[in-house]
């Protein structure tokens, strides 16, 4: 019940927001009889009407997890968009064990298994993607290798 | 004679060693990625799209390669559903009604032979309905405007949200989502920015793969973190696999009725396989009435659903290659994979390009006789691959998808948006809401806007335009009966429940 009503009215103020910025879409002079404003405008007026149903008609309450699992889940998130920077500066080798590791402990929680399954993963697809599809991946960071 | 013309040029292309050898390593694959729990069709041809702009795969090649995937992921579902109960993609779950109680009365094997060839006579007769249906649909596509292809688009809209959603408004809050995505970016007709927030990265609008592999992939490795991967440990031993010929032959009738229901279910744009498989069963079991047994593990309930996914998986294509409007969530990944291409489906794809369609066409029939071959006798093989523990596949399967966008683009924008969109699906799925209408929106929210635009130049902004020929008006009306009629049928639409221990 609880969590679509919230859903419902965040969906609402994103559509509201949505409809807003499309009004301050800038037109040109190359202008056809709907514009560029038109039709964001609408999705977000149709977003916002069904966004309402949703606050007044609810379904049953999903089953979320507890405290514990959303912790894990917000720290697997932080693990990915960490491993999303540091993709470029650090090679693929390094982020990639610790990732794959540190997801597969999330799973099932068995250190050595996970450690295994990290390094594992990250140089077997490593040669994957290297020599069979030929992608140009790079191993080590430039400064550990000189 | 013009359909033969054309078949003996799709065989020239389709039994070339080379594709031949993509159609096998994609039936391989597929079966492989529909087995897995957790990786169904949709969500294992997104991640491979990128992958295949990594092997440089001209056109027709990348397309035989991800439609034999698709195939092959479509025969592969069955085996998890079978044997774990647990369905690899929404499809698969009526083969668990009757495939689970089968394979816990020890006819495991039985079971999986029996779907594979109830899934091949699907298949097949699927494919030679497309190739029958396809050509003269393309030649009515010729007569749709602006007007007509809105309408159309509507009327996908408004089937997937009537049909495979339990609530309305949560399937067109997804539409929405998916819509409102793809406005992002340079306005095509104005060339203005629209609704980039001053942000750089957001000027060329947000990729589709990006989207599709984080909504599909990144949100399953949040499900199999919070469940830590259990029920997904194989409970039922194989030990000999015979041919059940008594089986197959007592079903005949089953599969070909259920395979004619699939394949019309997969035709209408929206409703996709998961109707397909509903239907025939349903279907099937009220032919063979309170004695048939539906539900205890009798062979016609694992031949119909079966028979009737994966005929519906051949009818999908039917709309997406003529009007560029996708039936399931797998087909609207392949038409992702189409645009990435550069092929733009639609009556002219028969015309300009018909090596495309034909080979394509050539090659899922050879992909279905080698998907038969395949999990026939080497269906152990598969079973084994279930054997994969999650805590290696589901961080591989991240790992996959890491480095396919990255390189698409090699910007690390792209991948913190993937993560977006992961934890998005994560929330809409546990809310019950559709993620395939988010995807269809951004697959074809660009193109619905222009043909509403083109359609008010055309007759300078008279909104009646829209409503002025037989098709648009036709279409309009389906569109409607397919958002409201689902809401006073829910009774008779209402799903099984699953096999429960």
């Amino acid at each position: 019940m609880a969590s679509d009503r919230i859903f419902g009215l965040v969906a609402a103020l994103v559509a509201l927001a949505y409809i807003v910025s499309a009004t301050q879409i800038q037109t040109s002079f190359l202008a056809d009889p709907v514009g560029p404003k038109v039709f964001p405008i609408g999705i977000g007026v149709i977003g916002a009407i069904s966004a309402m149903f949703l606050v007044f008609r609810p379904d049953p309450e999903p089953q979320w997890p507890g405290v514990r699992t959303f912790l894990a889940l917000g720290f697997s998130v932080l693990v990915l968009v960490g491993y999303a920077y540091a993709l470029k500066p650090l090679g693929f080798l390094l982020p990639t064990a610790v990732v794959a590791g540190i997801l597969s402990y999330q799973i099932s929680p068995r250190a050595r298994f996970a450690a295994i399954t990290g390094v594992s993963l990250a140089i077997g697809l490593f040669l994957i993607f290297r020599f069979a599809l030929g992608l140009g991946l790079i191993a080590f960071p430039r400064w550990l290798t000189g | 004679m013009d359909l033969l013309a054309n078949l003996s040029l799709g065989f020239s292309i389709a039994l070339s060693p080379y594709t031949l050898l993509l159609a096998i390593i994609g039936c391989f694959l597929g079966t492989i990625i529909g087995a897995l729990p957790g990786l169904g069709p949709s969500n294992g041809v997104a991640i491979l799209i990128p992958l295949t702009f990594t092997l440089g795969l001209d056109a027709t090649s990348a397309l035989v390669l991800m439609t034999s995937v698709y195939y092959g992921a479509m025969y592969g579902g069955r085996i998890s559903s079978i044997l774990l109960n647990i369905p690899g993609d929404e499809p698969a779950l009526m083969t668990t009604l009757d495939g689970y109680p089968m394979a816990k009365a020890g006819r495991a094997g039985d079971a999986l032979i029996l779907s594979g060839f109830a899934s091949f006579v699907g298949a097949t007769l699927a494919t030679i309905g497309l190739m029958l249906l396809a050509p003269l649909l393309a030649r009515v596509a010729y007569l749709f405007g602006p007007a007509e292809y809105f309408a159309l688009y509507l009327l996908a809209f408004c089937t997937l949200g009537g049909m495979a959603s339990n609530n309305q408004a949560k399937a067109a809050i997804a539409s929405c989502i998916g819509l409102g995505i793809a406005m992002i970016g340079v306005d095509n007709t104005s060339g203005m920015p629209r609704l980039t927030g001053g942000n750089l990265h957001l000027y060329d609008g947000i990729d589709f793969l990006v989207a599709i592999v984080g909504l599909f992939a990144v949100a399953e490795v949040f499900f199999f973190i919070e469940s830590h991967g259990k029920n997904s440990s194989i409970g039922i031993k194989l030990e000999k696999t015979v041919v059940p010929w008594r089986d197959i032959f007592d079903t005949r009738w089953t599969m070909l009725r259920s395979s004619v229901v699939g394949f019309v279910a997969g035709i209408l744009p929206g409703a996709g396989a998961s109707l397909g498989s509903f239907l025939a069963y349903m279907s099937e079991k009220s032919i063979a009435g309170e004695k048939g047994g539906f539900g205890t593990g009798v062979a016609k309930g694992i031949a119909a659903p079966e028979a009737g996914n994966n005929a519906a998986a051949g009818g999908a294509l039917v709309p997406m290659l003529t009007l560029g409007v996708p039936g399931s969530g797998t087909t609207a990944v392949l038409l992702a994979l189409l645009m990435t291409l550069n092929i733009t489906p639609g009556p002219t794809l028969f015309t300009d390009q018909p090596e495309v369609i034909w080979g394509l066409i050539a090659s899922l029939l050879i992909a279905n006789v080698v998907l038969l071959l395949m999990n026939v006798p080497m269906v152990k093989v598969f079973v084994r691959v279930l054997q994969v523990p999650p805590a290696i596949l589901l961080p591989g399967v991240t790992m996959i998808s890491f480095i396919g966008i990255y390189s698409l683009s090699g910007s690390y924008f792209d991948l913190l948006l993937m993560i977006g969109f992961g934890i998005l699906g994560y929330i809409l799925r546990k809310l019950d809401i559709p993620t395939v209408p988010v995807i269809l929106g951004i697959l074809l929210g660009g193109n619905m806007e222009d043909a509403l635009r083109r359609a008010m130049v055309i007759s300078d902004g008279d909104g009646w335009y829209l409503f002025s020929t037989p098709i648009s008006i036709g279409l309009w009306i389906a569109a409607i009966a397919g958002f409201v009629a689902p809401m006073f049928m829910r009774g008779l639409l209402q799903k099984p429940q699953r096999v429960t221990d």
